[in-house]
C-alpha cells in the first residue's frame, strides 16, 4: 500500500508515532516500540546523570537514531524561551537534527498547552530552520495560526496528556482537519485501541501515543493493538463510511421471496 | 576553577580545562551528549578548544525516555 504518511519531506509507512517514556526498562520500550511499527519515537532532552556509573546503557543503545526518526521533545518546558534553548541542545545532540515535537506546558496539574508560549516558541523555531511538529490545544484558530506560522504538523490533544480519555472533542477535531493543508496528528489523551481509530477515522494524518501504550497492563501486547487500530483506523478513513441514518427502511437481506 | 555543571557547583584543580579535558574528568567520553555554556551551545566539533572560565555555568544534556 503507497497511503504513506508525509512530514517535513519525509515519507513514513506508519502513521503510529510512539513516545518512549514510562516503561519499565530499555528492553520493554524496544520490544513496544517493535510491536507498535512506529518509525518516529520521541525522547525527552535531561540533564545527563554525572557520578554515575560510566558504562550504564542509554536509551539510544536501544534505539539507535539510523533506526528510527528521533522526535525530541520539549517535555516539561513552561516557556517559549526553554523550549528553543531545549531543542537547540536537541538539534545539536542529534547531529542536526531538525525535526521536533514543540510543546509549551502552562498548567503543571492538567499539562494544559499554553499557547500563548507555544506559538512565540513556533515562530522561533521555524525562523532557526526545524521542522516544527507541535502540540496545540484543539482550537482551530490556534491550529491555523501554527500552520501559518509554517509548522510542517499540529499535534492537537485528544484529551490532557496521561489521561487515557479518548477523544473528546471530535467537532472541533473535525474543523481543524477540515482546514488544515499540513497534516493534523492527534497526540496525548488516546486510552486504547478504539480511540486510535476514531482519530483516524475522523481523517487525521496520524497518532502520537505513550502512556497508553507503556501504561497498559501488556504494553507489548497493546503497541499492536494500537498499530492495528491506526491501520483500520486509516483504511475506514480512506474507504468513506457509510451515512448515518436514525434509522433504515433499506435491509441488508432481499425483501422479496420470503416463504408465506 | 569553579564551575556549575547542571546546577551544581564543582571545584577542578586546574587552572586551564577545555571543553574536551571536562567531558573526560566527568568520565562522559563517547556518550552522546550536547553542552551549553552560559546559554550558549558549544558545537562537539569545537570541545578541544573551547577554553573553559571560572564561574561558567555549564547544562550537559543527553536524549531520556519522554513522550
Amino acid at each position: 500500500m503507497s497511503d504513506l504518511l508525509n512530514i517535513a519531506g519525509k515519507s513514513y509507512q506508519s502513521r503510529l508515532l510512539v513516545g518512549t517514556g514510562k516503561y519499565q526498562d530499555f528492553k520493554q520500550t524496544r520490544a513496544a516500540i517493535d510491536a507498535s511499527g512506529a518509525e518516529i519515537v520521541t525522547v525527552a532532552i535531561r540533564r545527563t546523570n554525572i557520578g554515575q556509573t560510566a558504562g550504564e546503557p542509554s536509551l539510544l543503545d536501544f534505539l539507535p537514531p539510523d533506526q528510527f526518526t528521533y522526535l525530541p521533545n520539549t517535555a516539561g518546558c513552561y516557556s517559549a524561551d526553554d523550549a528553543v534553548r531545549t531543542l537547540r541542545l536537541a538539534r545539536e545532540l542529534l547531529d542536526g537534527h531538525t525535526l521536533v515535537k514543540l510543546e509549551v506546558l502552562g498548567d503543571p496539574n492538567t499539562l494544559y498547552p499554553n499557547m500563548i508560549e507555544t506559538i512565540a516558541a513556533a515562530k522561533v523555531l521555524v525562523k532557526d530552520g526545524f521542522d516544527v511538529m507541535v502540540y496545540c490545544s484543539d482550537d482551530p484558530i490556534m491550529a491555523k495560526q501554527l500552520e501559518d506560522i509554517g509548522c510542517c504538523a499540529v499535534m492537537p490533544l485528544a484529551s490532557l496528556i496521561g489521561s487515557g480519555m479518548g477523544i473528546l472533542n471530535p467537532w472541533n477535531l473535525q474543523i481543524i482537519i477540515a482546514n488544515a493543508n499540513i497534516p493534523v496528528l492527534v497526540d496525548a489523551g488516546v486510552g486504547t485501541a478504539s480511540d486510535a481509530a476514531i482519530a483516524m477515522e475522523l481523517g487525521c494524518q496520524g497518532v502520537l501515543m505513550n502512556t497508553a501504550i507503556a501504561a497498559a497492563r501488556d504494553p507489548i501486547q497493546m503497541a499492536g493493538a494500537m498499530k492495528k487500530a491506526v491501520e483500520a483506523g486509516r483504511e475506514a478513513y480512506l474507504a468513506g463510511r457509510m451515512a448515518k441514518k436514525l434509522y433504515s427502511a433499506s435491509p441488508s437481506s432481499p425483501t422479496t421471496g420470503l416463504i408465506s | 576553577m569553579q564551575l556549575t555543571i547542571n546546577g551544581k557547583a564543582r571545584d577542578f584543580a586546574v587552572t586551564q580545562l577545555t571543553v574536551a579535558e571536562l567531558v573526560l574528568q566527568l568520565s562522559l567520553e563517547g556518550k552522546r551528549l550536547a553542552i551549553e555554556r552560559n546559554g550558549e551551545i558549544v558545537p562537539r566539533s569545537q570541545f578541544a578548544n573551547t577554553q573553559l572560565a571560572a564561574g561558567d555555568q555549564l547544562e550537559i544534556v543527553g536524549a531520556v525516555g519522554g513522550g
